[in-house]
């Protein structure tokens, strides 16, 4: 299936090479932790073993002793010189250093750091350390810590609570009171995360010479500069991040600022490249990348025929010790807060608390993938107690295809879709019928079977409002994305793009859009990041975003080469522009094609021939184009009411589950997801990142949790206790396309590297829910984990 | 993850092991196949003053049969002991455990007695081996003792090898031809430790009389555990599925599963008792007089 | 602390060096060797990321030290290349069919397949699962990584015709 957004193409939406790859499979990737530079220095870091603890000493007279020990660093050292880390919220009470300040917060924190010759010795090192703890009960229990009046995870804030607000958008009390019924749900997100397989990693070089900070980190992080100069004090231009840093997996989560910081600062005391990288434990624990962990209590409205009129959501979110952005994770989902359905009104109280437990940071979909969560149970529990079939309720309540452009209660536009098309899509992979019978059959010989039906979106490309809901003095209204294109003298093209990339195969998608408009073999143009002092403004690949963002500024980009082409032709043939036709670099005459440039004629006018140039042209050969996310620019109405997300891809998922009722283990038997991101760029990546994003999805839905214990102890440190699917826990995926162009795009394109991962946890709660409803039995709790529906199967057994 | 120092030695005997131990003091410790002593070691949970590296003692390696037993040399790679055609004659039910061991990586570095030593109470191999009858032999500088797995187990990551013992084979009574066997057990992940596992022998004479019973359950205790009241009340017995059926409880007696993240004691049990259902059924059905 | 001098063959070169017992294989690989397209995921053996082969089957290099590789033959992803160094059979697979997205854990997917292909390169579904059960890629959700082994075992095949 490949996308048709009705323009003859030649490179996009085709098969083609994803130009990363050849490094990747010959060792050549270039990860920070494969960055040598003469003299460097290793650090190591030492975590609290307490969740909440008083430190009332630190001895590092023995660890600095140690041969090859250069320096060990402490929090009140570190705190002397530098700002505290700025939050997303204002919050002043909350002060957040890397390292920890007369008190731990989360079992895992990070309390000292050494910097030794090698990594080796600096561990020894940390065996030396004496720190000297008054341990303190600790604020484990999100519930508990919303509703404590005396112990505070920061004294100083004199409350838990880091967020709490209300909104109602429609008529939602007139809703309520004019529906036939109403249900309430409580649904629980665990905490997990996409923790990938490269740790965090940050190698920091200050050079007094230059007075540039040089940074090459493993980062995926819109404002990680700003962050780095706010925090250290410096000017932002002193601050060079190498964003041609390959990055080992991130899906939100490589944020490492604190981190950055301790190399930066050690670097700068110590006059030599410091490097840090985390190994898993410290990581896992005190890496600052744990998810949302969530519980949502909704009530919904309906009428008898299923028709969904209103939802009343309060979502409690524990966002650990430190909040970072974390409380951003319950605003963003309101671009999409009645998910793909027609509901009429919707009221959205939000509570984020802090705990002590490690920080929470955004991950893949920014709160999105526990709301989709959130939204097909409720769906699915309306359903079930009108008897109605999973199916025909979301077709009654799905947004139809003529409804586009559609404007949700909270004021998001969904671009365009075709719900029931792409469902169709999906029943048809599927083999629906056959599936049922499937079920059937299996439930008859005594098995538990149970089917899967989701449908939910994937926003795309959001424009950062939301920030401005939770916090007006925020008044945020871009999030754009620029890139610079260049042609030498030669003739050869280059682009520029900000940011490191994480395996999303940004490098193919630049080259193939600018390709595609210049009418170049794409393997022909070189892509390359600039650093972040040297490339135009940037975004990061959050957000599902690149293909929107940088996907459209390079079009526009490519647009203004051809434009300078064109009037360096028009110019020199003394023809009218409108006369003139581009075609693979040459311009020529329409009505005489043998009055032409060519491309080689071009670039030598552009570099050498300034009198051949139009009056007032500069010479030289490039463009630049940063993108403003379409439809945003504007602060929210008087109602609240804001566009946040500008495109919104639709996926349906059919997994099929069996669970044995002996073990209550779930095996994901078959998988078939359709999926509309408008034009596909390259067909590869994006089927790629639709089905990684799922069996992501199926690892938080069965097995993957940041465990802790009733005092905080934190039991998920290791990869044998924090679980990720393998392949044998991933059924084979079956996917297909289907394209409704966003009209908001260069080329009709959506985003399509979250949605896997929005939809696939709902899918595998309902399909394991289907395989209980025998039983009469449910679970609205994430992860499935198969000694919890073990016991639920056997007190079902036994009543 | 960097181990604390140590100083390294390579033995290229037996002798060379003891003799190393004993100077050790309890300070030294033997490295095998490395797949859990390696990690313990990053994790700096384990810090001996002394490694004893035994991949290179020759003698130390290898599969046969003495006697009537099939013997494997305790630092035999997994891997080799999965492929072995001795191990899949003679012991099947160690075949069918070790092929859930871990992964081709681990188990191509792993030995069969590198997993008995550290005795995880609900790792594959140490409960295939229980069920088998099997002993091993423990060498010191003060010479070679025979423990019964029986007695071996202490508790979780316990045993009765002292610290100036290296464990050098593995003996498995050769299994009855017309023994059925079968191991069932439950991982969250496929590779994983088991949460819980069962082990089962059985056999039966031409009137369908058990012979010979054994079962053992891993995950749901200090140790692996035989359920020999249990194998009792089979012995002699008239088998059929309802009787295997009656004699579960007697599982719910003998073990006394813990808590942990991954499961708790009533889950443990319920399983263990589930497993061991399968694991009956399974072993009488491959049974032949 | 004495450094035993070890004398090994990496991808076919003959190297020595000394080092220090507790540095693992892994780390010495990546750091002593400049050898840095084996990877560092987890350091306690669950990951894969850093699978090699030694003396020609897979194992974990995080698991061993590098005073154990002594006389031994590894071969890493570098070792994988054709002698120019551009890509050779299964990773060119890798790269056509996509199999994977950040990069990290492809050298640890490429050394497992390497070792199932070498012994047979018409496996079953089945068996190219078992082959990279033990190596974690969060990316991809291994389907592509399973039709790149299964493209290059057919690409094996016709080249074996």
């Amino acid at each position: 299936m490949t996308s048709d957004p009705g323009r003859n193409l030649h490179y996009v939406a085709k098969k083609r090479r994803v130009r990363e790859d050849k490094r990747f499979v010959t060792g050549n990737g270039k990860y920070v932790q494969d960055i040598v530079l003469p003299d460097t220095r290793h650090a190591a870091v030492l975590p609290s073993p307490y969740p909440r603890a008083r430190i009332l000493s630190i001895d590092t007279a023995a660890a600095e002793a140690l041969d090859g020990v250069h320096m060990v660093l402490t929090g009140a050292q570190l705190a002397a010189d530098c700002n505290p880390i700025r939050l997303g919220l204002k919050l002043p009470g909350i002060k957040w250093y890397p390292l920890a300040v007369d008190m731990t917060r989360y079992a895992g924190e990070w309390v000292a750091i050494v910097v030794a010759d090698d990594a080796y010795i600096a561990e020894d090192a940390l065996d030396l350390i004496e720190v000297d703890y008054e341990p303190l009960d600790a604020v484990v229990d999100p519930e508990v810590a919303f509703a404590e009046t005396e112990r505070f995870v920061h004294p100083d804030h004199g409350s838990n609570v880091l967020y709490h607000g209300n909104f109602v958008w429609g008529g939602v009390d007139e809703d309520f009171a004019a529906a036939d019924e109403r249900l309430d749900l409580r649904v629980r997100w665990g905490r997990s995360a996409t923790v990938p397989i490269e740790t965090f990693g940050v190698l920091a070089q200050w050079n007094e010479g230059t007075e540039i900070l040089d940074i090459w980190a493993s980062i995926q992080m819109p404002n990680f500069v700003e962050l780095m100069a706010s925090t250290l004090g410096y000017p932002l231009n002193s601050i060079r991040l190498h964003q041609d840093v390959d990055v080992g997996g991130s899906y939100g989560v490589k944020r490492g600022i604190k981190q950055s910081v301790l190399a930066a600062y050690l670097s700068r005391k110590l006059r030599r490249p410091v490097r840090l990288i985390e190994d898993r434990l410290w990581n896992m624990a005190g890496g600052d990348a744990h998810g949302p962990d969530r519980i949502f209590d909704t009530q919904v409205a309906f009428n008898k025929d299923g028709v969904i009129r209103s939802l009343k959501i309060r979502a409690l979110d524990d966002a650990g010790a430190y909040p970072g952005r974390a409380p951003f994770q319950l605003a963003k989902p309101i671009s999409a807060l009645v998910g793909p359905y027609r509901i009429n009104s919707v009221q959205y109280e939000a509570i984020s608390v802090a705990t002590n437990k490690t920080g929470q940071v955004p991950v893949r979909g920014f709160g999105q993938a526990p709301t989709n969560y959130m939204i097909e149970m409720v769906v699915d529990a309306v359903a079930r107690h009108l008897g109605l079939d999973r199916l025909e309720i979301r077709r009654r309540n799905l947004i139809e295809a003529h409804e586009f452009p559609y404007k949700i209660p909270p004021g998001s536009e969904y671009d365009s879709g075709d719900y029931q098309t792409v469902l169709q899509k999906c029943l048809d992979l599927a083999r629906y019928k056959d599936l049922l019978q499937r079920r059937d059959r299996a439930r008859a010989e005594g098995r538990l079977a149970g089917i899967g039906i989701v449908t939910n979106l994937e926003p795309g490309g959001g424009n950062n409002i939301f920030e401005y809901l939770m916090d007006p003095t925020a008044e945020i209204t871009t999030f754009m994305e620029g890139c610079e294109v260049r042609v030498d003298s030669q003739g050869n093209i280059t682009g520029i793009m900000g940011t490191t990339t994480s395996g999303q195969g940004h490098e193919t998608m630049f080259a193939t859009i600018l390709g595609e408009e210049l009418e170049f073999d794409p393997d022909d143009i070189r892509i390359v990041h600039g650093d972040s002092l040297s490339s135009l403004p940037t975004r990061s690949p959050i957000a599902s975003r690149m293909a929107i963002m940088l996907g459209s500024a390079a079009a526009g980009a490519a647009g203004r080469i051809k434009d300078r082409a064109m009037a360096i032709a028009a110019f020199n043939l003394d023809l009218p522009v409108a006369q003139l036709e581009y075609s693979a670099g040459t311009v020529s005459d329409r009505n005489d094609p043998s009055r032409k440039l060519t491309w080689a004629e071009i670039c030598f006018i552009a570099y050498r021939a300034y009198h051949k140039l139009p009056e007032g042209m500069e010479p030289g050969f490039q463009a630049q184009f940063v993108f403003q996310v379409p439809g945003g620019g504007k602060l929210p109405d008087e109602n609240n009411r804001v566009g946040i997300y500008p495109c919104f891809s639709f996926q349906a998922h059919i997994p099929y589950v069996e669970i044995d009722p002996g073990t209550g283990r779930v095996t994901v038997v078959d998988y078939a997801i359709a999926h509309d991101c408008g034009t596909v760029i390259n067909p590869d990546i994006v089927r790629g990142m639709v089905i990684g994003g799922l069996a992501h999805g199926i690892g938080a839905a069965l097995y993957e949790k940041f465990a802790y214990d009733d005092e905080g102890q934190f039991l998920s440190a290791t990869f044998a206790d924090y679980l990720m699917p393998s392949v044998h826990e991933i059924p084979d995926v079956k996917d297909v396309e289907h394209c409704t162009p966003s009209p908001l795009t260069s080329h009709g394109q959506k985003g399509s590297g979250e949605g896997g991962y929005l939809g696939a946890p709902a899918a595998i709660a309902s399909a394991v829910n289907d395989a209980l409803s025998p039983l009469g039995v449910t679970v609205h709790e994430l992860p499935m984990r198969m000694h919890k529906l073990e016991a639920l199967i056997n007190e079902a057994n036994t009543k | 993850m960097k181990p604390a120092k140590f100083d390294y030695v390579r033995a290229e005997s037996i002798d060379q092991i003891v003799d190393a131990l004993d100077k050790g003091d309890g300070e030294a410790i033997v490295l095998a196949g490395g797949q859990t002593l390696m990690p313990m070691l990053a994790m700096r949970l384990a810090r001996p003053a002394t490694v004893i590296d035994i991949n290179n003692v020759t003698d130390l390696s290898g599969i046969g049969i003495v006697g009537d037993e099939l013997v494997i040399m305790a630092c035999t790679r997994q891997a080799e002991a999965l492929a072995s055609p001795l191990v899949r004659e003679h012991a099947p039910l160690l075949a069918e455990a070790i092929a859930l061991v871990g992964h081709q990586q681990t188990r191509n570095r792993g030995t069969v007695g590198g997993s008995l030593s550290h005795a995880d109470p609900a790792s594959e191999i140490p409960l295939a081996a229980l069920a088998l009858d099997a002993s091993v032999s423990l060498r010191s500088v003060a010479g070679t003792r025979r423990v019964q797995l029986a007695d071996y187990f202490l508790g979780p990551m316990m045993t009765a090898r002292a610290d100036n013992e290296v464990l050098v084979s593995v003996h498995f009574p050769i299994m009855s031809g017309g023994a059925g066997s079968a191991f069932h057990e439950v991982s969250e992940r496929r590779g994983d430790f088991a949460v819980v596992a069962a082990a089962a022998i059985i056999e039966v004479d031409g009137a369908g009389i058990c012979t010979a019973a054994a079962l053992a359950i891993g995950g749901a205790d200090a140790t692996p555990r035989r359920i020999a009241a249990l194998e009792d009340k089979l012995q002699g017995a008239k088998l059929d599925g309802a009787l295997i059926r009656s004699v579960l409880p007697e599982i719910a007696l003998a073990v006394a599963p813990g808590d942990d993240q991954h499961a708790g004691a009533a889950y443990r049990l319920r399983v263990a008792t589930n497993l061991a259902e399968r694991a009956l059924l399974e072993a009488f059905d491959g049974a032949r007089a | 602390m004495s450094k035993p001098e070890i004398n090994l063959t990496i991808n076919g070169h003959e190297r020595s060096a000394a080092v220090e017992p507790r540095v693992s294989l892994l780390d010495f690989l990546r750091e002593d060797m400049a050898l840095s397209g084996t990877h560092t995921g987890c350091e306690h053996g669950v990951c894969g990321a850093c699978s090699i082969l030694l003396d020609g089957v897979p194992i974990r290099a995080c698991l061993m030290l590098a005073v154990q590789a002594d006389g031994c033959h590894v071969t890493t992803v570098e070792g994988l290349c054709n002698d120019d160094g551009g890509p050779g059979v299964l990773q060119d697979a890798f790269v056509e069919a996509h199999g994977m997205q950040c990069g990290y854990c492809t050298p640890g997917m490429l050394i497992s397949a390497q070792a199932l292909l070498a012994e047979n390169d018409d496996p079953t579904l089945e068996q190219i699962k078992d082959a990279i059960g033990g190596n974690l890629c969060r990316c991809t959700g291994y389907v592509q990584i399973i039709e790149s082994i299964q493209l290059a075992a057919a690409r094996l095949r016709e080249a074996r015709s």
